[in-house]
């Protein structure tokens, strides 16, 4: 089996064993194929190049073509343990009505994204005045798919805007390495490359911890 | 010839107009072995005017099966792995019981004294053809087209026993234009003065001409603009320059008149138009309310739906409904859409992705079951 991504790595260990994952954005099935194998993970995927999703269902992979923006009203709310929306959030069009959805479909939704906060970043438009093109936002301004891109401090006030509390927020370092930050702390926000976090809409704590902890496999 | 079984008096079918048909019989073929535990049956539901006779030699026409591309050992559905049962529709015309079938009230052929049926009829006949087979479980229901049809009743009617399902090029319901293009085919049939309101075995005369111009029309459906233009543009037949009459000048006229007269030698007229009817019935969603997602609902079943961007009878947009009442019932759902020119026939055909699409499906939902390899 090909090692994950580092990201995709991290949001591996926050999935226990057993559970039901929904991965929206989940491109050809690392992430899907890693939870099958090692965690029994009864895992589907939404992927909106239909090219991946061919090779996705080739792997045995159950996905889904469809689109982040318009595909997620048709889910029914609480069927999945985990929804997972990794890298793709500042592509969506409207990423509010995405992260809803999310926290609606899942009883835990865990979001990575890249830090448009990084000092890096920050210093391309300081300096340069030009928009940044680095290693994780290597595209020009006008030919990004990256359209809605934020700051870890952005992307907090958008989940208490959905009503979401955070359960878990990691800092992402450019050679991989993560570690748990505070959601409010302002140092991640400075230095961190890239943040994942752990979220569930407020009024669902009880009966969901329980099932995320115990590993337990909900009936449909 | 392949296998049949005859259910008795005491065994009639129930159908959806409300009258029993009985005796019938259901004629079908089977490829491998089934294990020991039962556990490795994949059905094939076969399309329209297709018969049983899915892989290997077809003993009628002399030609391989119409899937034996797919079926076969080390294929995607391997018979060294899979026990793969296909039978002939009910209704149809190779051996399961059907309008030219011998009427045991008259003695006659049944013509159109043979009671209406549905698809859902077709699959609690399979259904009870499996039973007498002591089949209880399915690993796989997979068809194309009307096959597909009866792939998404039976998730419908036995979740139970139906582990996985794959359709293809197929839909919940025929529309308008799916109706309307049957209806074209029938009427040639009708219009046809040998038809004789379906009494022409009485009369010893064939509808062929009806029944022809219906499978020209039907044909056109199959294939997509794209594929006809490569395959034939304004080719001449046979001629340099056009002859300012009737016959045949064009290529594609001389070939949808070979698709036409060699179909007549293979199929009843009547079947015709009690099959293409049963396929306009269909819909699956009034069942449940008018909700398609309630027809699957708490299904266990997992499912992948396949269209051909190229196929405007079952176009995308039919299968993706299917796709998305599945997701909206929680259902386990994979939908791949195919790219090929090819049209609604696409799925008889060598498709790289479609056979890399139901291997994969097949050897993952075998594997999560446990089927030796």
């Amino acid at each position: 089996m090909k090692t994950l991504r580092p990201d995709l790595t991290a949001i591996a260990e926050m999935i226990p064993p057993h559970t039901r994952v929904l991965d929206v954005g989940c491109g050809e099935g690392e992430l899907l194929e890693y939870l099958a194998a090692e965690k029994q993970v009864d895992g589907r995927g939404v992927e909106l190049s239909q090219q991946n999703v061919n090779a996705c269902v080739a792997r045995g992979l159950s996905v889904v073509q469809g689109d982040a923006d318009t595909d997620l009203a048709e889910y029914p709310s609480q069927v999945f343990d985990i929804v997972i929306l990794s890298q793709t959030i500042q592509a969506t069009r409207a990423p509010l009505a995405v992260l809803r959805h999310l926290l609606r479909i899942g009883r835990h939704t865990i979001v990575s994204f890249p830090n448009f906060g990084h000092w890096r970043v920050r210093l391309s438009l300081l300096i340069a005045g030009r928009m940044p093109n680095t290693a994780t936002l290597g595209h020009r301004w006008y030919e990004t798919p990256n359209i809605h891109l934020c700051t870890i401090a952005d992307f907090v006030a958008m989940s208490h805007e959905a009503g979401a509390t955070t359960e878990r927020a990691i800092a992402l370092s450019e050679e991989g390495r993560t570690r748990p930050m505070r959601s409010d702390a302002w140092a991640p926000n400075l230095f961190a490359e890239g943040a994942i976090f752990m979220l569930r809409a407020k009024g669902l704590q009880a009966a969901s911890a329980v099932s995320i902890n115990s590993g337990r496999r909900p009936e449909a | 010839m392949g296998e049949a079984i005859t259910f008795g008096a005491d065994r009639a079918l129930t159908l959806d107009s409300g009258q029993t048909l009985s005796p019938f019989t259901i004629a079908y073929r089977n490829y491998g072995t089934l294990n020991a535990d039962k556990s490795n049956t994949i059905l094939v539901c076969h399309a329209l005017t297709l018969d049983q006779f899915a892989a290997g030699e077809n003993p009628v026409t002399g030609r391989p099966g119409w899937w034996d591309l797919m079926i076969g050992p080390g294929k995607p559905i391997d018979t060294d792995r899979f026990f793969v049962v296909c039978s002939n529709v009910l209704g149809g015309c190779m051996g399961t019981t059907g309008p030219a079938e011998t009427n045991p009230v008259t003695g006659e052929p049944y013509g159109l004294s043979f009671p209406m049926v549905t698809i859902r009829d077709m699959v609690r006949a399979q259904a009870m053809l499996l039973d007498a087979l002591g089949i209880d479980k399915i690993l796989c229901v997979i068809g194309g087209s009307m096959g597909g049809m009866q792939v998404l009743q039976w998730a419908a009617s036995f979740p139970k026993q139906v582990v996985s399902a794959v359709s293809l090029a197929a839909a919940a319901r025929h529309t308008a234009q799916n109706i309307a293009f049957h209806e074209v085919g029938r009427q040639a049939i009708i219009a046809d003065p040998a038809w004789k309101s379906g009494a022409y075995a009485l009369h010893d005369t064939s509808p062929a001409k009806g029944l022809a111009v219906a499978r020209m029309a039907a044909h056109v459906t199959y294939l997509s603009e794209a594929a006809l233009q490569r395959k034939f543009g304004r080719a001449l037949q046979n001629r340099d320059s056009v002859s300012f009459g009737f016959g045949p000048d064009f290529q594609i006229e001389s070939y949808l008149h070979h698709q036409g007269t060699t179909f007549v030698d293979r199929f009843d007229a009547n079947s015709y138009l009690y099959i293409t009817r049963a396929m306009d019935y269909f819909d699956l969603a009034a069942d449940y309310g008018g909700v398609l997602a309630e027809a699957f609902r708490g299904s266990k079943t997992r499912f992948c739906i396949v269209s051909f961007t190229s196929d405007w009878l079952f176009p995308t947009a039919e299968n993706k409904r299917v796709a998305h009442a599945l997701n909206a019932a929680a259902a386990n759902v994979s939908f791949v859409e195919i790219a090929t020119d090819k049209g609604h026939d696409s799925f008889l055909l060598y498709e790289p992705e479609l056979f890399a699409t139901v291997r994969g499906f097949l050897n993952s939902v075998a594997a999560a079951q446990g089927v030796a390899e």
